[in-house]
Order: structure tokens, then sequence, then C-alpha cells
């Protein structure tokens, strides 16, 4: 389902003229094909547990999972941790980013500075980021500094890799385009290396999105009043599974809408990019 | 006016590319470079366009010293080099940024129609073939209206029917504001059809071999034996140009050993 929407936000204006003339249903056999797994699973599963064969308390039927999502929601706890939840990823997303993309672009860009950085940082990467808690605890509190931090050290890495490869890898050619037109400078960053690593900056940028919401949670075990983390606690220390599965489906749908965001806000200054596209996801 | 005085070029890793050129093309001029590979002939041409900067000699233009990218000189690669962000409109547009939005508009719908591509303004890059891509790329170093437009192998990489038609369609953009051209290439023929003057080089290192005036009538006519005496002639001096003296000498002693 995923995959088709973002396909055709970033599809070039031609494509849909000829979309138009198929019926919904062929339009939507692709992505409903997918379905029919998770459908068979949930509806066989809430049969199992109606008929008796199972009471499902430790794994809870759909019904029972909608009836504690609802019951979270309207008395807007759901809300009051997602926030909470989402606050964090984004404090800690754009601290990454920025630094990510400023060492990023130095690195790329000089040879000297990338001789002398990025080796410690590669060593630093190599660090599997939840062993810095314990320190990050030491040094910045229990509270929300130490847990932004951590965040911004997950997405750090992936953005800052990405875009150190992307402006390393932009053709020579077109730079010499830019400089035969005598651009220099914020010039020559505008007009031809901006556009040129963008496609790989938003890929850097989704992936690090995608480690801030894993390490959120990491963030959110290690002590939170509030937050979905919180609430996948609470749930296992409490008994209630249908709480931990509400939260689960709370950060993907979250993790799924920002990742939306990020592919729909760029999706305007990529249409251009000569892209493959597999003839399964023309149906 | 260009003119190179002693223009040569080594480089870092001690390759000596390019040995004291010295050219004077007066305005409206179109000189062809022609020479085997490795004669410098590219490197020359990047010395002209200020994207590289000669190790000995200058390169002048109307008595001004090149030594960046300048705006009164145009290059035109051997790829189209097009910005794939940009639509077809906005590659041609791309050196008018500093122009007001109304007339930059007008010179780019200008230079497509000039160029046949008018109906293809808002496409990509991508969309193009081979050959629309370099006359976009034509039309791209035309719109500043440069008064030296230099070309390195423009055609190298089209179809001989695509070639040919490219040719004919610079030599009508060209008739527009005449500019001084100078032309890289492999491609004799293309010499022959396009250039006033046709400089031979020979390599290791770099330097000009030999001046052939092309004063043919224009539009030349491919097939006539006026064309064919200079194409041979040219081929002469690049067959010259590529046999050492020494060894022809010795292999002409070699002959003779019986």
């Amino acid at each position: 389902m995923s995959l088709v929407r973002m396909s055709a936000a970033i599809e070039p204006a031609a494509q849909p003229k000829q979309k138009a003339g198929k019926s919904v249903l062929t339009r939507w056999r692709g992505p409903a094909l997918g379905l029919i797994l998770p459908l068979i699973l949930a509806v066989g599963w809430e049969l199992a547990v109606r008929a008796g064969f199972s009471n499902g308390r430790l794994v809870p039927p759909p019904s029972v999972i909608y009836a504690t999502f609802s019951e979270l929601a309207r008395t807007g706890e759901l809300q009051r941790h997602a926030a909470a939840t989402l606050a964090r990823v984004l404090a800690g997303f754009g601290i990454g980013v920025i630094v990510g993309t400023l060492l990023g672009a130095i690195t790329g860009y000089s040879l000297l500075v990338r001789r002398f950085i990025d080796p410690s940082l590669q060593a630093l990467r190599a660090i599997p980021s939840i062993a810095w808690v314990p320190l990050f605890i030491l040094w910045l509190g229990i509270f929300e500094a130490s847990k932004v931090t951590l965040i911004a050290v997950g997405v750090f890495f992936p953005v800052y890799l990405g875009v150190m490869g992307a402006v390393m890898s932009v053709d020579r050619k077109i730079v010499e385009v830019g400089r035969a037109f005598r651009l220099s400078g914020v010039k020559m960053v505008r007009r031809i290396l901006l556009p040129a690593v963008l496609p790989a900056y938003v890929i850097a940028l989704r992936s690090g999105l995608g480690l801030g919401w894993m390490f959120v949670v990491a963030a959110e075990f290690m002590g939170a009043s509030e937050g979905l983390g919180f609430l996948l606690v609470d749930g296992q220390q409490l008994g209630k599974p249908a709480q931990i599965v509400a939260a689960i489906v709370a950060f993907a749908v979250i993790g799924k809408i920002t990742d939306w965001l990020i592919v729909g806000i760029t999706a305007p200054f990529l249409r251009w990019e000569d892209r493959f596209k597999s003839p399964a996801a023309e149906g | 006016m260009l003119t190179l005085e002693g223009v040569g070029k080594t480089y870092a890793n001690g390759v000596h590319a390019l040995d004291a050129v010295n050219l004077s093309v007066g305005p409206g001029e179109i000189v062809a470079i022609v020479g085997g590979s490795g004669c410098g002939k590219s490197t020359l041409l990047r010395a002209i366009s200020g994207l590289d900067t000669p190790s000995q000699g200058r390169v002048m233009l109307d008595g001004e010293k090149v030594t960046k990218p300048h705006e009164k000189i145009g290059i035109i690669f051997q790829e189209p080099r097009l910005l794939p962000w940009l639509t077809v409109a906005g590659n041609v547009g791309f050196g008018l940024e500093d122009r007001p939005k109304a007339e930059r508009d007008a010179r780019v719908v200008e230079a497509l129609t000039r160029v046949g591509l008018s109906e293809k303004a808002d496409m990509w890059p991508r969309e193009l073939s081979g050959g629309q891509a370099q006359r976009v790329a034509i039309a791209r170093a035309l719109v500043p209206r440069p008064e030296v437009l230099l070309l390195d192998e423009p055609f190298s990489a089209l179809d001989a029917f695509t070639r040919v038609d490219l040719q004919d369609h610079l030599l009508g953009l060209w008739a527009d504001t005449r500019p001084i051209l100078v032309l890289v290439t492999h491609d004799v023929d293309e010499a022959v059809v396009l250039a006033d003057r046709i400089m031979v080089m020979r390599p290791r290192p770099g330097r000009i071999f030999d001046e052939i005036a092309a004063d043919l009538p224009r539009p030349r006519e491919r097939q006539s034996s006026a064309f064919d005496r200079v194409r041979r002639h040219v081929m002469a001096a690049l067959d010259r140009s590529l046999k050492p003296v020494a060894k022809s000498d010795a292999n002409e002693a070699a002959a003779f050993w019986w």
C-alpha cells in the first residue's frame, strides 16, 4: 500500500493520463493483494477466540485490540503518550539531521576534513548506540536530555553517511557545467550541488527517521512516565497485551505518517528522477 | 579576436600534454582542431575555456587575459551534460539567471524554436533522444550570446544521420550572430564541412603540426570534388602527423638493406 502511494506521488506528469483510463478496480488490485494475508490471519484469530479454541488472553483478538485502542483514544491517554513520543523523535531527529547534514557536507566536500574526522566518526558508528545509554544517563540525567541525545545519535549516522556519500558522488561533469557558467560558492551549492544530492538526501533522511523511531523506544524503556514506550512497559508490567499491541499499532501509524511526510514534501523536487519502475508496480 | 600565445600545459603528474601553441582567430571565424587521440586537443580547448589554466603562455580574448570561465566564452561538451533536475527550458535558460524573467523566457523560447524543440520545453532531459539533448546543449551555450563558442567533439556520440543534421543546424545557428567557433573533432568530414581553417595537431607533446585553409563556398556540398580535395589534404597531414620523422627514415634505410 505504501509503495503504491509513494510511486503515485512521484510519477512524472505524463503517467496519470494513462492511469485515468483504468478502472478503480484494476488500479487497486495490486495493493489489495497485499491485504489478503493479514485479513485472513486477523479474521481467523478472531473466529478462533470467539469459538473458544483459545481464551485470547496473551494474544488478544483484533476486536479486543480495537476496543483497547479506542478506549485509550477516548480518554486522551493515547494522544498524550503519542505526543510525548513524537516530540522526542522530532527533537532528536532535528538535532541529528542538522549535525549529520553539516558534517556530512563538509567531509564529502573536503578530503582534508574527511581524513581528519571520518575515521573517528566511523569508529563511533561501530558502537551499538544503545551502549551509550548508561553514559548519557550519567551525563545528562534520566529526563528528556538523555533521551533526545540518544535519538539524535541514532539519526545522525545514516544522515551523515548519506550526505557524505552523496556529495562525494556528485558528477564531476555536471559541476563543470556550473563552472563553465561561472558559478561558485553559494550559487554553485544552490544550483548544482543541492539538487544533485537531493535524491540521496531524502533516502538518508528516511533511514534516519526510521532509526529515530527505533531509538525512541529504547530511550523510553530506560524510564519514562509518558510516551508510547511507556505504554509498552506499562502493558508488560500490568499484563495488558492488548495495550502493548495498541501502542505498537500507534507506532506503526505515526511512523508511517512521518515517513510519508518526508516523501510527500520532497516529491515535487524529485519528479525529474529517471528511476526504475518495475512492470508489476504499474498494475 | 581570440589569441593563444605560447599556450602549454604540463599536468601535475609530469605529462607534457601541450607545447607552446600559437593561434589567432578572428571574429566570425570557424577553426577546427583535428588530431589523433592524446594530441592535446581537448587540453587546448579546456585552456581556452578557462576551465583549466595553461602552465605556460596565455589565452587572450579582445585584449583581456582568460584565466577562468568567461561570460563571452561558451562551451559544448561531448555529452549534452544537461542538468537532469531542470526542464528543457530550464536548462536552456541556465546561463540567464541574472536577467529579468520576461527577457529570459523570451530568449529561451526563441532559442528552443531555433533548434526546433519548442514543443519539448516542459519535458525532462531524460525524455529526449541523444540528438535532441545535444541540440538543447547547443541552445544553452548560445543563449547568453557568447563571442566564442568552444565545441569538444560535440557530435561524436551520435549516429551518422543525426551528426550531419546537427552540423547543418550548428552552421545555421552560427550564422545568426557569427561567434568565433573553435571545434575539436576527430571526424575529418566534420572539420571540412564546418571550418574555415583546420589545425592538425601532433601528439607527445601536443602541438600544431599543420594548418589547412578550407576556403570552400558555403553551404558546402559534401559530395563535391573541392570538398574531397580538402579532405584528402587533411587526411594526408593527419597521416604525417602520426608518423615520427626519425622512424620513417629508418624504415627507408631498412628497405634498402638487400
